[in-house]
């Protein structure tokens, strides 16, 4: 990644969904720049268009319309390999579900991105999930079940697994939604200390008490940002 | 991914639903195994078959009467007179490729002892008849040559009749009725066991031709007259010798067709074991049906597991798998499950086959070959049935997938 090149550039980026009663547009013309570096949130009513925007972020779906650039590169000329492998490669992903493969240890459930990777980048794959577990506090728990961990242990499981490929990009869809107030802060905790580490984050939430700990804030209305504006208590 | 990822992966898979999956593997078990235990027994009976044609001597030749004739109506061979006492004295005279010749005279008579009788066939036949056939005497001795020459009414018996009519009783230098002319047991033969056809070989009472064609009145034919060939590695020549002979000897015209039939052992090999052929294939036939309703029994329980995992569909490929990933994964999975379906199946043939071995006394012996097919075929069956609910796994959609409650 050349020095200055943004994380995420949308130009015009445009999501619409057909339906039975004709074309629905989701996202209407969204101009987004995340450079390296910001904790974003994304705010916003339900329907406004979030979760739509998250998943062509998180090049899981596709832009109608419009280009996405992800770390330099266009996503709209790739196939479904190809994106794929960005998936696999340059982002991270945190859900709101935790979704954590059941029945299976947390230890392997942070291998498992490795396990797909087809650069062969990883000589070691448990070693550096295990560094992974510790460094989110979970080094004593690594052989426990989902079932056997708390809803902010899982969690924490979840965000060893979106970092262990040293994404570009992290991705956090509500993440503290299944968690009481005091797990969330927890979580939350963790997310500060990896955005003073450099890394990047975009966290769509509802809770200005999540908002307020990121370094810039956007609302989306409608499909459209209706406000986009830097957190000054948050350097 | 790397296959070894996928095979552990899919191994814990497997684990993890213990109960379900040894339900799923149980079509392929018993398929795998009834077919491992069905080629057992046909192997041991072709085997038996061959065992008992081999005893009969290499370089057998029979000659019996009557054409045969592929397709039409044929009276069959044997049905017709047309090999007589001549044709085996012009045989014994010219015939350079055979070292022993005897004709098979069959009577058909009641044998009477004291209070007991039985009704079977009297053979007439020469001094060879022993040698050419490998069989042997138990106790007492077979008929000399002074004795032959002499037409003397003296008879070797097999087992059957020894059993009719004198129960565990020696019967050799015991005095028989043979259609009411009396005659004395000099010898009896040791058991030969049931033919490939089913025929009792022991069902037999052997005495000199001549006696047969001078003292016995009655309704006797020539049924066959038996050959050894000089040379096991020249009955073909040996048989086309007989054939221009016999030809010559019965005035046949280059244009009519043989008006008798020669057979050697190959042949009767052969014809024994297409029976067993036909039986294992249809047995294999059944078992393969079986191994066909395991497979579905897999592609079933792969179906419902897609449906069971779609989240988990859609994580792995929000994690970075594609969807040829994903096809490996639930491919390698049914597999893995048809495999090790297949390795307790044949474990459980070879099982099945050693009991019945103890409990019926057959024959039946596992093959490697077999083992090595039905592994094969469970591997097929995995392969096969496993690629729909596999290719329906990849073309989940990952939002959709991670949508999925």
């Amino acid at each position: 990644m050349t020095p200055g090149t943004p994380v995420v550039e949308t130009v015009a980026l445009c999501r619409s969904l057909t339906g039975a009663d004709g074309v629905t547009p989701i996202l209407k013309g969204l101009n987004l720049r995340v450079e390296k570096g910001e904790m974003l949130a994304i705010m916003g009513p339900s329907g406004s268009g979030k979760s739509t925007l998250l998943n062509i972020l998180g090049c899981l779906d596709r832009p109608s319309s419009g280009t996405y650039r992800l770390d330099g590169v266009d996503v709209g000329g790739l196939d479904d390999d190809a994106l794929a492998d960005l998936r696999n490669q340059k982002l991270g992903f945190v859900f709101q579900g935790f979704n954590l493969l059941p029945r299976t240890s947390a230890l392997e459930n942070v291998i498992l991105p490795m396990l797909y990777d087809r650069a062969q980048r990883y000589a070691d794959p448990e070693v550096r999930a295990r560094a992974a577990l510790e460094q989110v506090g979970l080094g004593h728990r690594m052989n426990h079940h989902p079932s056997q961990l708390s809803g902010g242990q899982q969690q924490r499981v979840a965000v060893a697994r979106a970092l262990v490929t040293e994404p570009s990009l992290l991705i956090a869809d509500e993440p503290t939604g299944n968690l009481d107030s005091h797990m969330g802060q927890e979580i939350m905790a963790l997310f500060s200390s990896l955005h003073a580490q450099g890394r990047t984050l975009i966290i769509v939430t509802h809770e200005p008490d999540i908002a307020a700990v990121c370094s810039r804030i956007i609302v989306l209305k409608d499909g459209q940002i209706v406000e986009d504006r830097p957190n000054s208590a948050v350097v | 991914m790397k296959i070894g990822s996928l095979i552990s992966m899919a191994v814990g898979s497997v684990r993890r639903n213990a109960v379900r999956s040894v339900l799923t593997m149980l079509g392929v078990v018993i398929g795998v195994g009834s077919v491992v235990v069905m080629v057992a027994i046909g192997q041991g009976a072709t085997k038996e078959v061959t065992a008992k044609v081999s005893r009969l001597g290499t370089n057998l030749i029979v000659i019996t009467p009557g054409a045969t004739r592929t397709g039409g109506v044929s009276g069959g061979a044997g049905s017709q007179m047309t090999l007589t006492m001549d044709d085996l004295e012009i045989l014994q005279k010219e015939a350079q490729e055979i070292s022993a010749i005897t004709p098979v005279l069959v009577a058909p008579s009641r044998v009477v002892a004291g209070g007991a009788n039985w009704r079977t066939q009297a053979l007439g036949v020469s001094l060879d008849y022993l040698k050419i056939r490998s069989w042997e005497v138990q106790s007492g001795r077979y008929f000399d040559t002074s004795e032959f020459q002499s037409r003397r009414k003296v008879v070797v018996v097999g087992q059957t009749v020894a059993q009719a009519l004198f129960g565990e009783e020696d019967p050799v230098g015991r005095t028989v009725r043979i259609r009411e002319i009396p005659v004395e047991i000099i010898g009896l033969l040791s058991r030969k066991g049931p033919t490939v056809d089913g025929a009792d070989q022991d069902d037999v009472i052997l005495m000199p031709s001549t006696t047969v064609q001078t003292r016995m009145a009655g309704r006797n034919f020539l049924g066959q007259i038996l050959v050894s060939a000089a040379d096991p590695g020249r009955v073909d020549a040996a048989r086309r010798e007989i054939a221009v002979i016999l030809r010559e000897n019965h005035r046949l015209s280059p244009k009519d067709p043989d008006d008798f039939t020669i057979k050697d052992q190959r042949e009767m090999a052969e014809l024994a074991q297409g029976t067993t052929r036909v039986m294992t294939l249809l047995l294999l036939v059944v078992a393969s049906v079986s191994l066909v309703v395991g497979g579905i029994g897999i592609m079933n329980i792969m179906l419902v597991s897609v449906t069971e995992r779609t989240r988990e569909i859609g994580i792995r490929r929000a994690l970075g798998a594609r969807r040829r990933d994903v096809l490996a994964q639930f491919l390698v999975e049914a597999i893995v499950l048809s495999v090790l379906g297949g390795v307790l199946g044949a474990l459980l043939g070879v099982g099945v086959t050693a009991a019945l071995r103890q409990v019926t006394g057959w024959a039946a012996e596992v093959t490697i070959s077999s083992i090595v097919l039905a592994m094969g075929f469970s591997v097929g069956v995995g392969v096969l049935f496993g690629w729909w609910p596999a290719r329906r796994a990849a073309a989940l959609e990952p939002i959709e997938a991670l949508r999925f409650q």
